[in-house]
């Protein structure tokens, strides 16, 4: 893929249909009030393009004009440093490129990762795999088992810049103060017979999963493959030879915070399971488990 | 001492003590403040533990009543509390053992199934207390229960002890097969 000039697009001799289209449709959604500023913060069209635009025109015809000045089936952009966003619209050789359902790709030049978007087309992964692979230079593109809907949370663990303490301004109350919330205002009458327990509890858990707010994850996936262990002797299950097979998915509107409030809330021991912490450091939240 | 006994200590001038016991901290706190916001002409202490034996060298009342609180959703917690259980003498439980199971209203929620709770109680002829404690309403009617169920137990209300209020909670219960 040959990578275009930042703020250009391609384009075509002729404008295909199903591209104009789905930019026809995309335009008109916008109400007119805004279109200005949305063209201008899309930067698609330079300046000079705009100002040839009779913007006083009724949507329609105003809708048909930017139409031609565009065209879209695949387009990058450099929205931030070094990083190349890219928009693909697949097709195949008999079938025009399906604008509606299309591929999202953001490549950090300075690195060695690119984050893409779920396509409905998984077959077109290693396709698009070897693009990149090409267009980037290197030798081999590999599959990380890391997904979530947060671009910025996948960043932060990928280029491992979550672990930065905030500096706030109560960062010097002690440990206990701070993180035993209730304990401020409380009676005297109350008396927590457990209080060294409780300590040593959000010490694991600090040090475990530190003072910094987590990366967003929605889920972690278990798939195993292990034999059947029971503390019961005999049983049903406990002679089986081959290994079971199931899978454990844990799910969360903000997984690692979840998984972090567990301990000192009372709902599991610290520490948790190494399989459960390993998540961020491990850049991986789809595991497969097997015997060894 | 890895054993709590009822009359080991003296007990203090008008003081009853409650101690709560269960994993889910916040529960037992929010439990706590609600029974010391109530009216109480005896001098109220609550102490919490997420469970049994408490650390010994330290100086505490004597306890009047021990609730072990049991959050369905949690087989965490019922665990934590069986394991507790063993470090109470016989003599506790003549009347001054309750048990308190949390989280029934929320049924999908539940991994421990009633009759379980119903079976340990049973198991240990202590009454059995159902509040969703999470709902502020019932928390702080539960907490008159308790203070009331404390006084008792402390010896604090003329005429009624803690023995007394055992055979009448557990009278109303429809017998069980082993009774029969």
């Amino acid at each position: 893929m040959r990578r275009e000039p930042a703020g250009d697009v391609g384009r075509a001799k002729e404008m295909d249909e199903t591209v104009s289209e789905f930019f026809r449709r995309t335009i008109l959604k916008i109400p007119m009030t805004e279109m200005m500023t949305i063209l201008k913060t899309w930067n698609v069209l330079s300046e000079n393009q705009l100002q040839t635009v009779n913007f006083r025109q009724r949507k329609e015809p105003l809708v048909q004009d930017l139409v031609l000045l565009c065209e879209v089936t695949v387009s990058f952009r450099d929205a931030e440093e070094n990083a190349v966003w890219i928009r693909i619209a697949w097709g195949t050789q008999y079938r025009k490129p399906n604008q509606y359902k299309p591929a999202y790709v953001v490549y950090y030049s300075q690195t060695p990762y690119a984050f893409t978007s779920s396509s409905q087309l998984k077959s077109n992964l290693p396709l698009l795999g070897q693009a990149l692979t090409i267009a980037s230079k290197h030798h081999q593109i590999v599959k990380m088992d890391l997904r979530s809907r947060y671009l910025d949370s996948l960043k932060a663990i990928v280029f491992k810049q979550y672990n930065q303490t905030f500096e706030t301004h109560n960062s010097t109350t002690p440990l206990q103060e701070r993180s035993l919330g209730l304990d401020i205002n409380m009676d005297s009458r109350i008396i927590h017979e457990n209080k060294i327990e409780k300590e040593r509890v959000q010490r694991v858990t600090q040090e475990i999963f530190g003072d910094y707010p987590q990366p967003r994850l929605e889920f972690a996936q278990y798939k195993l493959e292990t034999k059947f262990k029971s503390d019961l002797n005999g049983g049903i299950l406990a002679e089986r030879e081959e290994p079971l097979r199931c899978l454990v998915k844990f799910s969360s509107p903000h997984l690692l915070e979840a998984l972090k409030s567990l301990a000192p809330a009372g709902i599991a021991d610290a520490p948790l399971s190494p399989l459960l912490t390993c998540i961020p450091n491990k850049g991986m939240n789809y595991f497969k488990i097997r015997d060894k | 001492m890895s054993v709590l006994r009822p009359l080991d200590k003296l007990p203090g001038l008008n003081t009853a003590t409650i101690l709560l016991v269960g994993t889910e901290d916040a529960l037992l706190q929010q439990l706590a403040d609600a029974m010391l916001k109530e009216d109480c002409t005896s001098e109220l202490k609550v102490h919490l533990a997420k469970s049994l034996p408490l650390p010994s060298n330290v100086n505490r009342p004597r306890i009047d009543l021990i609730v072990f609180v049991v959050n369905l959703h949690s087989k965490h917690s019922l665990r934590y509390v069986e394991e507790s259980l063993h470090h109470v003498d016989a003599t506790f439980f003549l009347g001054k053992v309750s048990f308190l199971a949390t989280g029934a209203g929320r049924e999908s929620h539940c991994s421990i199934h009633r009759n379980t709770v119903v079976k340990l109680a049973r198991t240990y002829r202590s009454p059995l207390l159902f509040c969703d404690l999470e709902i502020g309403d019932f928390r702080a009617t539960m907490a008159q229960r308790l203070v009331r169920m404390v006084q008792i137990c402390a010896g604090h209300v003329p005429s009624v002890s803690a023995l007394n209020l055992l055979s009448l909670l557990q009278s109303s219960e429809n017998p069980s097969l082993e009774d029969l």
